[in-house]
């Protein structure tokens, strides 16, 4: 549908807009008599019977028994967050680059970094505090290896929420990841295996 | 008055106290269900096949739970109006015959508790009486949507009472007697006998009325959770709120079982068959109460005083005079 005529908020002949039609209110007793009696006969209040037992007979129930089943969800929501693994080696993608600390608008993803033996930058903290974490999605969308993503992992009710976002509770486990579990989102942006997403050499 | 007689009468004042208790505690159920189902929901599903034990629950709930008197309460008559809602309520019951009489190991049952000549002005009366129960609960309880909620029960249940009995009055001039039974037996040669073919507006104005008289959906003013809480139940708990439900559930099966027995013959002859028509009868008129609740929606207290006295009461007036000029001439 186009938007031109609903741009012209005046209601005139070329605007989508019109008046609706209201009837004048009775004034005189007798009109009011006879609108009371055209209330009374016209049999309004069986169509609203007629129209929930219609319902019940036809019987097109759409409750969800939530803990027994469960509606799919999209393949990029964002509930608690995951830390990802290199396919191929089994390493963590993250590089300890910083960009989700310094993008979070709620200042609630804190970590630490050292240079291993290797001179390659290791994480060794990584904690996401969920009393702040307002699932904005920025952290997943700055990271610039997909090693911070998003679950589908909405049911978080425990003891303390701190559990699920340590970093040993988000990176994926190794026979997870060995047995081929580890859920990347597909669409734009998702990693083309094998070539986009591996350990960067320490030297060309 | 022989031994035979007070204990025959006991066991029948105990079983109508336990069935209808029940029955109250199976309304709430099906209420939840056949309104969930007019609303494509399922319903209490968890407790029980079909939540069919959610009842127990919450029986167990309401016997349990903490039964709290505020501080600014009058408490006597705070803690006596649950009783007198659910009470009266019972009490009316005494002269509703429930199902023909029959006979078991040579001993004939009536199963009506007394079968008092001036029945249906009794169940009236009673049922007039359970007034006091939110009127008095809801002055007492130092909070002022109980206060609204009083003011509003007295108003309708007192303009109602005029729409209830006037109505009535052309069907009894007909039968000539006040007993249920009497009423029942007018009825007995089928269904060409139903007062409801020569009385249909007698029998339309006391339905509304049932409405007003049951605080069931359209006239639900008197504890209208969407304006004043739970009106006069809003300071009680426990099973002092429990009561004034049994209370409300036993009334709707009590007047479903009077408007079916004065408008659409009852049980009959007083055959097996007739009392299963009875039990259906009543079925109907409990469920069109639950069936209005899900289907309509409520009116004002204005509109209902409005629709009592300027509409209602005129013509059941007007139905008496004319019943009384047909009968004349």
């Amino acid at each position: 549908m186009h938007s031109e005529p609903l741009n012209d908020r005046n209601v005139s002949e070329q605007s989508a807009y019109y008046y609706v039609d209201i009837e004048e209110y009775p004034t005189t007793g007798w009109d009011k008599f006879k609108q009371v009696v055209k209330r009374t006969f016209r049999g309004e209040l069986f169509v609203g019977l007629w129209v929930v037992m219609r319902e019940m007979i036809k019987f097109d129930i759409h409750t969800v028994q939530y803990p027994k089943e469960k509606l799919p969800i999209g393949p990029r929501y964002r509930a608690v967050h995951k830390l990802l693994r290199l396919w191929e080696s089994g390493y963590e993608r993250c590089i300890g680059c910083g960009l989700c600390e310094k993008i979070c608008i709620s200042d609630c993803i804190r970590m630490d970094t050292k240079i291993d033996e290797n001179s390659r930058k290791e994480v060794t903290e990584y904690s996401i505090n969920l009393g702040r974490c307002i699932f904005c999605g920025y952290c997943a969308e700055v990271c610039p290896e997909l090693a911070i993503v998003h679950g589908q992992r909405y049911e978080n009710g425990s003891e303390q929420r701190a559990h699920f976002v340590i970093k040993d509770d988000m990176l994926t486990p190794l026979d997870f990841l060995t047995s081929g579990q580890q859920a990347e989102y597909p669409g734009f942006g998702s990693i083309t295996p094998n070539e986009s997403v591996t350990k960067t050499p320490l030297a060309y | 008055m022989d031994m035979a007689f007070i204990i025959e009468t006991i066991v029948k004042i105990v079983v109508i106290l336990l069935v209808f208790s029940a029955l109250a505690g199976l309304g709430t159920y099906f209420e939840r269900k056949v309104l969930a189902f007019m609303q494509r929901r399922l319903g209490p599903m968890h407790v029980g096949p079909f939540g069919l034990l959610q009842v127990a629950a919450d029986g167990i709930k309401l016997f349990t739970k903490e039964d709290i008197i505020p501080q600014n309460v009058v408490k006597p008559i705070f803690k006596i109006a649950p009783v007198i809602t659910a009470a009266t309520a019972f009490m009316a019951a005494a002269a509703i015959p429930f199902w023909p009489q029959f006979t078991v190991f040579g001993y004939t049952v009536h199963p009506i508790v007394a079968d008092v000549n001036i029945g249906i002005l009794y169940v009236l009366g009673m049922m007039a009486i359970g007034l006091y129960g939110p009127l008095l609960g809801g002055m007492a309880s130092a909070n002022k949507f109980s206060l609204i909620s009083a003011a509003r029960s007295a108003a309708v249940f007192i303009s109602y009472e005029v729409v209830s009995g006037l109505s009535l009055l052309a069907p009894l001039m007909m039968v000539g007697s006040l007993s249920l039974i009497d009423i029942n037996n007018y009825q007995a040669g089928g269904i060409g006998n139903w007062i409801v073919w020569s009385q249909p507006v007698a029998f339309i104005l006391f339905w509304i009325a049932a409405f007003a008289e049951t605080g069931r959906t359209p006239f639900h003013l008197i504890a209208n959770d969407h304006e004043i809480i739970d009106g006069f139940g809003t300071e009680y708990s426990g099973m002092r709120w429990g009561l004034f439900f049994i209370g409300e559930y036993a009334n709707m099966f009590f007047i479903s079982f009077v408007i079916a027995i004065i408008f659409l013959g009852g049980f009959g002859d007083g055959s097996i068959a007739g009392a299963f028509q009875l039990l259906l009868k009543v079925s109907f008129f409990f469920f069109f109460f639950l069936w209005t609740r899900a289907a309509w929606p409520d009116v004002r207290p204005d509109q209902l005083m409005w629709l009592c006295w300027k509409v209602l009461m005129p013509i059941a007036v007007i139905n008496v005079v004319i019943t009384g000029f047909v009968m004349m001439f």
